[in-house]
């Protein structure tokens, strides 16, 4: 479906007026000269709820320009509801070229994952983030949190750490789990799981990060040192699976589990859709894969 | 031309699409140091102010963003004319109320920490400088790094400001506090984030 020259009338390019779009960006240009630090911004409602990615709408919409090709991912996924629905938004209001293809986007929004396709440099990664502020549940008065930030003051978040080895035997975090950025921010990674968060270490790919409820944008720059928190004895490791894929035999992936009937089936496949659509074009099969699905003639 | 005709003529012919251009150079700028990013003349300012600096200055300033001029574009009313009739934004009284500094003699430009550096608080609240320059390739030759650089950059900016690589210094000494700089050439755009560490090549 093509917008009709007539949809697109109706608004400025990519919804948002040009005086919003000066504002976001500029938030967006001190976001990526100050490394994981959370600039305010004036966030706008959009014609969406709280919740649904409005703060990573803004920052697309600010920096999306008609050459460009988005693609839009929800928890991995291309095919669900948030992702379709903000792709289906950006095609009406900016008229722009979409894509699932991971390699072929220059913007990928993203909500709660990293493409397993390795980025490129040139392409930029939009996080639509909840709460940005990492240390808001261990303190919930902005006031506070902003003073620990200037006085780097980040002993409360290795507690919160130490606590869960206290009580788990290990840290038990494994999503948002906090990173520190180019040696001085704590910065919250979006409720990625913590499995991403590797990928964000030194990545060539722009990220940015726009919290609408918030109204925080932050980034991290291309080729910087984002570590995630720990503790000499209890070093960061990720999540791992002990079976591949169950549709395309992929290891070394982030796994969703998925309920296949009311007996207690079930299976482990990709998280990430655009990777495991890849890999069984390729010829991967993984043990659940129908035998018959060889691609149409 | 009469300063009315030159303070409405040259702003950017198609002020969307022409403004996206320029800050997605700016954007990539600011997130690769030391890389230039190449700009069509958009804009068309008086002179002695440039296009790259002008197209620049119409792309992120409206009238929430205060202007420093230097001495050189102050002298101008033609420029200050141009400038509020295509950006609306307010000219600051002193360098440490502006959100924009235009400079267009970079050489003989006051010291960095007289601009705004934010407060530790809030360290975007800082001066961003858009310094005019011929290029990067024909001045004395600096090594970059920092984030947004793999290994190291080299530019080589011209007419940069006296003893620029010591007050660098101690503008990432202020960090997170401190300018970042936006360096306008003839044909693009370069940045200079206040992360980024200059080590000077040879001597």
């Amino acid at each position: 479906m093509t917008a009709q020259p007539t949809d697109i009338a109706t608004y400025n390019f990519a919804y948002l007026d040009e005086q919003t779009k000066r504002m976001i960006r500029r938030a967006i240009l001190k976001g990526i000269a100050i490394p994981g630090y959370q600039v305010p911004f004036a966030s706008r409602e959009m014609p969406m709820p709280y919740g649904w990615g409005t703060g990573g709408v803004q920052v697309t919409a600010s920096i999306i320009g008609p050459d460009d090709v988005l693609k839009v991912i929800d928890q991995g996924a291309d095919d669900t509801t948030n992702a379709v629905s903000i792709r289906a938004f950006f095609k009406k209001v900016a008229n722009v070229a979409v894509t699932t293809y991971t390699a072929s986007a220059t913007i990928i929004q993203t909500r709660h994952r990293i493409p397993e396709h390795p980025l490129t440099a040139g392409q930029v990664l939009v996080y639509q983030v909840p709460i940005p502020e990492p240390l808001r549940f261990l303190e919930p008065r902005e006031t506070e949190t902003r003073k620990m930030h200037a006085l780097e003051e980040y002993g409360l978040m290795h507690v919160k750490l130490y606590e869960d080895i206290a009580r788990h035997g290990r840290i038990a975090t494994t999503y948002a789990y906090p990173v520190k950025v180019e040696g001085r921010y704590v910065m919250d990674p979006s409720p990625t799981p913590k499995f991403d968060n590797p990928k964000m270490h030194r990545s060539p790919a722009l990220q940015l990060f726009g919290a609408g409820r918030e109204k925080r944008i932050y980034a991290v720059p291309p080729f910087t040192e984002v570590v995630s928190l720990d503790f000499e004895d209890h070093p960061f490791e990720v999540q791992t699976f002990d079976q591949p894929c169950a549709l395309c035999a992929a290891e070394n992936v982030y796994l969703d589990e998925v309920i296949l009937d009311d007996h207690g089936g079930h299976m482990f496949v990709c998280s990430d859709t655009d990777h495991c659509e890849k890999r069984r074009e390729e010829g991967h099969r993984g043990h659940l894969a129908p035998e018959m699905m060889e691609p149409a003639r | 031309m009469d300063i009315a005709a030159q303070s409405i003529e040259g702003g950017f012919a198609d002020p969307v699409f022409d403004a996206q251009t320029v800050f997605r150079a700016v954007m990539d700028a600011m997130a690769r140091p030391g890389s230039l990013q190449s700009l069509p003349a958009f804009a068309r300012p008086p002179v002695p102010f440039s296009a790259t600096a002008g197209a620049v200055a119409l792309a992120l300033c409206d009238n929430d963003t205060p202007l420093w001029l230097d001495p050189a574009l102050q002298a101008s009313a033609a420029i200050k004319s141009w400038l509020g009739f295509h950006t609306g934004a307010p000219l600051a009284n002193t360098p440490a109320d502006a959100h924009f500094a235009l400079i267009a003699a970079p050489a003989e430009m006051m010291a960095l920490d007289g601009f705004s550096q934010g407060t530790q608080d809030y360290p975007d609240r800082s001066t961003t400088l858009i310094l005019q320059v011929s290029d990067i390739a024909s001045g004395a030759p600096l090594l970059l790094e920092g984030p947004g650089i793999e290994t190291s950059a080299t530019i080589a900016p011209a007419q940069m400001p006296r003893h620029f690589v010591e007050q660098w210094k101690q503008n990432i000494k202020r960090f997170p506090r401190g300018v970042d700089i936006i360096l306008a050439t003839s044909d693009g755009v370069a940045c200079l984030p206040r992360t980024t560490r200059i080590k000077t090549m040879g001597a």
